[in-house]
């Protein structure tokens, strides 16, 4: 038996039309939080807790502005310090290692690569006395230079495994080409690969990015009042004696944009990243 | 070869770079001292007044850090306990300080009080003077605001349903009330009880309980007493009222949610610490201020059986700013600040529950009229030393003030969590909670 032209256009239709709402659904539901987080933000505390909510209730951005005279500058100024600072060394650190392990394989390159793995089987909690002695042996202790040297070691191994992902993509052809015209190593790493690779290595800069934004327990361990970032900031807005919701979800706006921010500028390029290397 | 030594070159100056910047420490000026805050609004409000006033007026500047109080105490441990000198002032709750007075880690007082008199030491509760002391009777830090624990309830539900609660009830009158004002129809719970697992959420007014049943933890002699008659019957009761009559999900429930509760409408009474009148009588807060009437903690074979708590400022042992850290606290823990407070912020946002003289000021009791006077009376027959029927190995009304009843209340809350869930009976948890606690009194009995 077999169907009709018109039956089979109306089913790969109806298909159609079936992914597209279930896209919307998931694409809403991933959104929900995030507006919820916001519509709270602009509420008066005693309208937040309101289950459930009351749409109509009075709009404020009172909130947003108590947010900054609670001092929020110096905590996001030590973020964007660490964030960046780490950042950018990670990736000047990471990138010719990630060459040295999959286009130029050093000897014993894959034990480099498990080494470089094994540095993350240890949960940081287990890793935080240690680092706080040390850190306070040495007269560090609150200090957002230091803090970054720590995002650095962090975040280090995971962009070295996602670069070489990303360079491993790339025919070796074209790196033999670029030696035979007597290019140096360097400008074949930053005048050749690079340009092929930048998708990959924007979709690793942005997720160390993220992750070094986001980070709390380093952050709230080692810092005192100069080094704490944003996350404290945040979590300093909990308290156990009164409301908190509207002004912890304001602050939590806040917070958030840049990395927000940061996501939508690279969008096109870590969503070519992301499908191309490690995380494909 | 030449590419390889630009490589070395650059990763040198890289290195070099960040090892300067990494030690180029920005040296604190000698006029700034550090303080470690817990998050609640009286702390946001003196953040908020310090440098128009403190630092004005000295030229010192305060650098705070505020956190929630789970992290305030991983934070102190820290830097208390290590000696790192982070922080020149940090925040200490009442146990907090029974624990770390003496140690030689946090400063005493006493001469820094004794030698400043605008900061008037007989005005303040001689309750929070003894709980604020070590063992060795010294004072190792100056009480910011005071708590006791009393029963909060909405006037005109109780009037609409019948129900009578005198001054000072006991916990079979809260009881009956609680089945009348219990209206699940309409989204009200008869009673809002902190369920969440805790030794200062659940266990906090638990213990309160438990101590006007005459049950402890332990006995002055450090035998546990965790499934005796009168701790399980205090179980019993608190975990019956929330299965009746409490709050939806009571085992997510602490103060912020039965606080959120009462100032939506969805509870009818409360009982909770008396710093709580903070939110629910605040119009911002709250949709019901204005309509709460207050009565004394609930007994049973006490005569009293509110909780004291202060959270207070300690100099750490380790600051070098002791003189200008004194004067910081002399400032935040003054009757003047309180004035400052109460013209600046409203009467009922005053710190209060430590001095006498502010339920002498006539600005303030005309504020707090509804509630300043079960307050007052609660904090002053609330004794430390003395919270039940029978001797206390150690200081406290609701908490034990040795090290290990944190990590022990805390269990044997999850445990009766679990009995308030439906999970398992009282007793069965408290047996559970028994065990625990005999391997704790092992410690200290002789």
């Amino acid at each position: 038996m077999r169907k009709s032209n018109n039956s089979i256009r109306y089913e790969s239709r109806a298909g159609s039309i079936s992914v597209t709402l279930l896209t919307w659904f998931l694409g809403l539901l991933f959104f929900f939080p995030i507006f919820w987080i916001g519509l709270i933000s602009v509420r008066q505390e005693v309208d937040a807790g309101t289950f459930p909510p009351k749409w109509t209730a009075p709009f404020t951005l009172g909130n947003y502005g108590e947010v900054f005279t609670a001092g929020a500058k110096n905590f996001l100024l030590n973020s964007v310090i660490a964030s960046l600072l780490s950042t950018i060394i990670v990736l000047m650190l990471a990138y010719p290692a990630a060459y040295a392990l999959s286009i130029k394989p050093i000897k014993k390159s894959k034990d480099v690569l498990a080494f470089f793995l094994s540095t993350k089987f240890l949960p940081p909690i287990a890793a935080l006395l240690p680092l706080y002695l040390i850190l306070q042996k040495i007269h560090l202790l609150d200090n957002i230079f230091a803090l970054a040297v720590l995002y650095i070691a962090m975040n280090l191994p995971l962009s070295v495994w996602m670069l070489r992902s990303f360079l491993k993509e790339i025919p070796k052809d074209l790196v033999e080409a670029a030696e035979l015209d007597g290019a140096s190593t360097v400008k074949i790493l930053y005048k050749v690969l690079a340009p092929i690779s930048m998708p990959g290595i924007a979709a690793t800069a942005l997720i160390c990015f993220i992750f070094t934004w986001n980070e709390f327990l380093l952050a709230i361990n080692v810092t005192g009042f100069g080094a704490a970032t944003a996350p404290v900031y945040l979590v300093g807005f909990v308290t156990a004696e009164g409301l908190f919701f509207a002004h912890l979800a304001a602050v939590s706006i806040v917070v958030s944009l840049p990395v927000v921010i940061a996501g939508w500028a690279a969008q096109d390029k870590l969503v070519r990243g992301l499908s191309l290397g490690a995380v494909k | 070869m030449k590419s390889r030594n630009r490589v070395i070159a650059i990763s040198a100056v890289m290195i070099a770079s960040l090892t300067t910047a990494v030690l180029t420490v920005p040296a604190k000026a000698a006029s700034t001292i550090n303080v470690l805050m817990v998050g609640n609004p009286q702390m946001k409000d003196l953040q908020t007044l310090t440098a128009d006033n403190f630092t004005a007026d000295t030229g010192i500047k305060v650098n705070f850090t505020v956190l929630p109080e789970n992290e305030l105490r991983d934070k102190v441990t820290q830097d208390v306990a290590s000696g790192a000198g982070q922080y020149d002032i940090v925040t200490l709750g009442m146990y907090d300080v029974a624990n770390w007075g003496g140690t030689g880690k946090i400063k005493s007082l006493d001469s820094l009080v004794a030698a400043d008199s605008s900061w008037n030491k007989a005005d303040v509760f001689p309750s929070m003077i003894k709980g604020l002391s070590g063992a060795d009777k010294k004072l190792y830090a100056a009480p910011f605001y005071g708590e006791s624990s009393m029963l909060m309830y909405r006037a005109d539900l109780a009037k609409k349903a019948g129900a009578v609660i005198p001054l000072h009830p006991t916990w079979a009158q809260v009881e009956a009330a609680a089945a009348k004002m219990n209206d699940k129809k309409n989204g009200v719970a008869g009673i809002c009880l902190r369920g969440l697992p805790g030794w200062g959420e659940q266990f906090a007014p638990l213990t309160t309980v438990v101590n006007t049943y005459g049950g402890t933890w332990f006995t002055k002699d450090w035998k546990a007493q965790v499934n005796a008659k009168p701790f399980v019957d205090a179980v019993s009761l608190y975990v019956n009222l929330l299965k009746k009559y409490g709050e939806p999900a009571p085992t997510q429930a602490g103060f912020t949610e039965c606080d959120n509760a009462m100032a939506q409408g969805k509870a009818a009474m409360w009982y909770d610490a008396t710093s709580a009148t903070g939110s629910i009588e605040k119009a911002s807060f709250s949709k019901y201020a204005g309509k709460f009437a207050y009565a004394y903690a609930p007994t049973v074979k006490t005569k009293a059986s509110g909780w004291l708590w202060a959270w207070a400022f300690s100099i750490e042992g380790a600051s070098k700013q002791e003189a200008n850290a004194w004067k910081f606290i002399s400032w935040a823990t003054s009757s003047k600040y309180e004035n400052l407070v109460g013209e600046k912020l409203g009467w009922t946002a005053v710190p209060d529950g430590k001095r006498a003289s502010t339920y002498a000021n006539a600005k303030y009791t005309a504020a707090a009229s509804a509630y300043y006077k079960v307050v007052l009376g609660s904090l002053q027959s609330a004794d430390p030393l003395n919270p039940g029927v029978q001797p206390r190995p150690t200081s406290g009304i609701q908490f034990v003030a040795i090290p290990e009843f944190a990590d022990l209340g805390t269990a044997v809350s999850q445990e009766v969590a679990k009995a308030i869930t439906g999970g398992q009976t009282v007793k069965a948890a408290l047996d559970k909670g028994q065990k625990l606690a005999e391997v704790v009194a092992a410690k200290y009995a002789k």
